[in-house]
């Protein structure tokens, strides 16, 4: 269990939840959105400032654990200069990545920043929504903003929101 | 029907550690949970106020009833059907006695949360008009806060929330201009399941009765753990679960003085809550089954008179004897923790035996996991108490609460993780 446990805190994820990246506020964000895990109130709020359709600046602020805060630094690491369409993909990657399900040949984890790391919260599965509550609340957002809405702030949960082969979302009721 | 309870000598016949009438080493082997390893370690489980874990007598009730006894209640004149029935029943005597009240008085519900909607949305309904007040606490459960907030909203009345003080008690300085002639309903937790707080409820019944408002109880944590007389408090409902007192899961308890329930609208409609039914109207039952519609837990009935004769055996002032003692044991071990800052009252003897906690430096999540990697049980989260802990100026606390099969070995061991917590996650 020690060695599990070790896996699951490794020292990347204790660095990104000491000093997280992304976390100063952007005063004039394209879209924003705040996530919520209705079972432990971990507050999360996304912030993207877009150039065209690719990010150019993201800012994460995440009250939560070590896990949640970890995932939100290593998006905010990860996205930056990213489209909308690739920060999706690699939202379902993160998801595929956690849950233990197949990903495509053609993807390479390693490229993606620390995100590998995170799959160590696997073997604790009441931790995945501690680690997926920043990428459902980004990808919420994204959907608002691709449909038309405005940057008003939402409330995202942690329910699966970026099935890699589902893309319907399904809310939580809060 | 009885359970037979032959270890009634061994459980009394010794002393605990603590000085207490109980033999908890003997009862410890009541419970075959706690023989379990979990990730390697002996389980120690400080969640009991989520829910207790079960005495053998318990878990072989639930066997016993639908190896021998399984039948539907209140519908044949067989003799398995008559065995349910009063095996049902007894339990509800059983209840009765356990908190002072008349057999009619008690319904049974699914759990306490049932209950206190049952009482808002059926009482509520029918009493509370526009501009009325009902008054609850900022210390309440979801359960407990919920249901007051739905009622009040769709009413058009106020809910008002006496507030806490700094030290974990009510703040009843201003009580009397929030409980005032407009207030029809004071509901109020007996125990917080967050801060361990036991409330005045009888000085407060006091005040809700001058008004001519009724007095509700959450009781879901104090049933447990304290005697508590219905009577003593004068409550006028009181709720409480079924599975927090080491009974089975899916039954709870509403209590209402008889009176009120009798006034009180059903708030289901079916089988068994019917005297008549015409094509035309229907006339209801009497009570307690004018308020039990369908089929119910007829099995968790009959585990849960087994649950009773077991803290009955024990007895409610020796189990909140030994639960005194841990808390201040506890309370004491984690005062000398400067990373570590305990919520509620500092007396063990004015809170019950759920001790919540923040560490200053890992979050209960995190905290919670790696306790779990030593064995070691307790809740992480927000509690079903949302509000309470904005108030504490947090989201998230961790707890440890008992029940009488909990140790001063166990809290030793949990200080030991807490204090190797800090080294594990680099902060010692």
């Amino acid at each position: 269990m020690h060695d599990e446990l070790d896996q699951l805190y490794r020292d990347v994820i204790m660095e990104h939840y000491k000093f997280p990246r992304g976390n100063k506020d952007i005063s004039d964000a394209d879209l924003a959105n705040m996530g919520q895990n209705p079972a432990c109130g971990d507050e999360i709020e996304v912030k993207l400032k877009l150039d065209g359709d690719r990010v150019k600046k993201v800012s994460v602020s995440c009250l939560g654990c070590a896990i949640s805060v970890a995932s939100g630094s290593m998006l905010a690491e990860v996205i930056e200069g990213k489209t909308l369409a690739e920060v999706k993909q690699i939202a379902r990657i993160v998801k595929a990545l956690l849950k233990g399900e197949d990903i495509p040949a053609d993807i390479n984890v390693g490229e993606l920043g620390d995100i590998e790391v995170l799959k160590g919260v696997r073997k604790f599965p009441v931790r995945i929504k501690c680690a997926l509550l920043s990428w459902t609340t980004l990808v919420d957002a994204i959907d608002s903003f691709e449909a038309g809405k405005t940057t008003e702030i939402g409330v995202s949960t942690t329910d699966d929101g970026v099935s890699y082969h589902d893309h319907d979302h399904t809310h939580m009721g809060t | 029907m009885e359970i037979i309870n032959d270890t009634t000598e061994r459980k009394t016949g010794r002393r605990c550690q603590n000085g207490c009438n109980l033999d908890i080493a003997g009862i410890r082997t009541d419970f075959p949970i706690l023989t379990r390893k979990i990730n390697g370690h002996d389980l120690i489980y400080f969640d009991s106020a989520a829910t207790t874990q079960k005495p053998q007598s318990v878990i072989d009730a639930i066997t016993e009833y639908y190896s021998l006894h399984n039948a539907n209640v209140h519908r044949g004149i067989h003799t398995l059907s008559d065995e349910a029935t009063t095996a049902y029943e007894n339990t509800r005597r059983k209840i009765a006695a356990f908190i002072n009240c008349d057999y009619e008085e008690v319904i049974y519900t699914r759990n306490a949360t049932e209950a206190l909607n049952t009482i808002a949305f059926s009482y509520g309904r029918k009493n509370v008009k526009p501009g009325d007040r009902i008054v609850i606490t900022q210390m309440e459960h979801h359960a407990n806060h919920v249901p007051w907030l739905v009622l009040a909203k769709e009413i058009g009345a106020e809910l008002v929330y006496i507030p806490i003080a700094s030290d974990g008690y009510l703040d009843l300085s201003h009580i009397h201009d929030i409980i005032d002639r407009r207030t029809r309903i004071v509901s109020v937790t007996h125990m917080s399941n967050v801060l361990g707080t036991i409330n005045p409820i009888a000085e407060i019944a006091a005040l809700a009765h001058k008004v001519g408002a009724i007095m509700v109880v959450d009781g879901a944590q104090s049933v447990p753990h304290l005697p508590v007389n219905v009577q003593e408090l004068d409550a006028d409902f009181m709720a409480f679960s079924a599975h927090k007192m080491l009974g089975p899961t899916g039954l709870g308890v509403l209590y209402g003085k008889r009176e009120l329930l009798q006034a009180m609208p059903p708030f289901e409609f079916g089988g068994e809550m019917i005297r008549k039914v015409t094509f035309e109207d229907v006339t209801w039952n009497d009570l307690p089954h004018k308020f039990e519609a369908g089929t119910p837990h007829i099995a968790g009935a009959y585990a849960f008179g087994a649950a009773l004769d077991y803290l009955n055996t024990l007895g409610m002032t020796n189990i909140r004897a030994h639960e005194i003692e841990l808390t201040r044991y506890t309370l004491e071990k984690l005062a000398e923790l400067d990373f570590i800052k305990v919520f509620g009252p500092t007396d063990a003897n004015h809170r019950g035996g759920a001790v919540t906690f923040n560490d200053v430096n890992i979050h209960p999540h995190d905290l919670s996991t790696f306790l779990d990697t030593r064995g070691i049980a307790v809740r992480a989260g927000h509690h079903c108490a949302q509000p309470l802990h904005r108030l504490l100026g947090t989201v998230a606390t961790t707890r440890a609460s008992f029940h009488v099969y909990n140790t001063k070995t166990e809290v030793d061991i949990f200080i030991e993780a807490l204090k190797e917590s800090q080294r594990y996650f680099g902060y010692a």
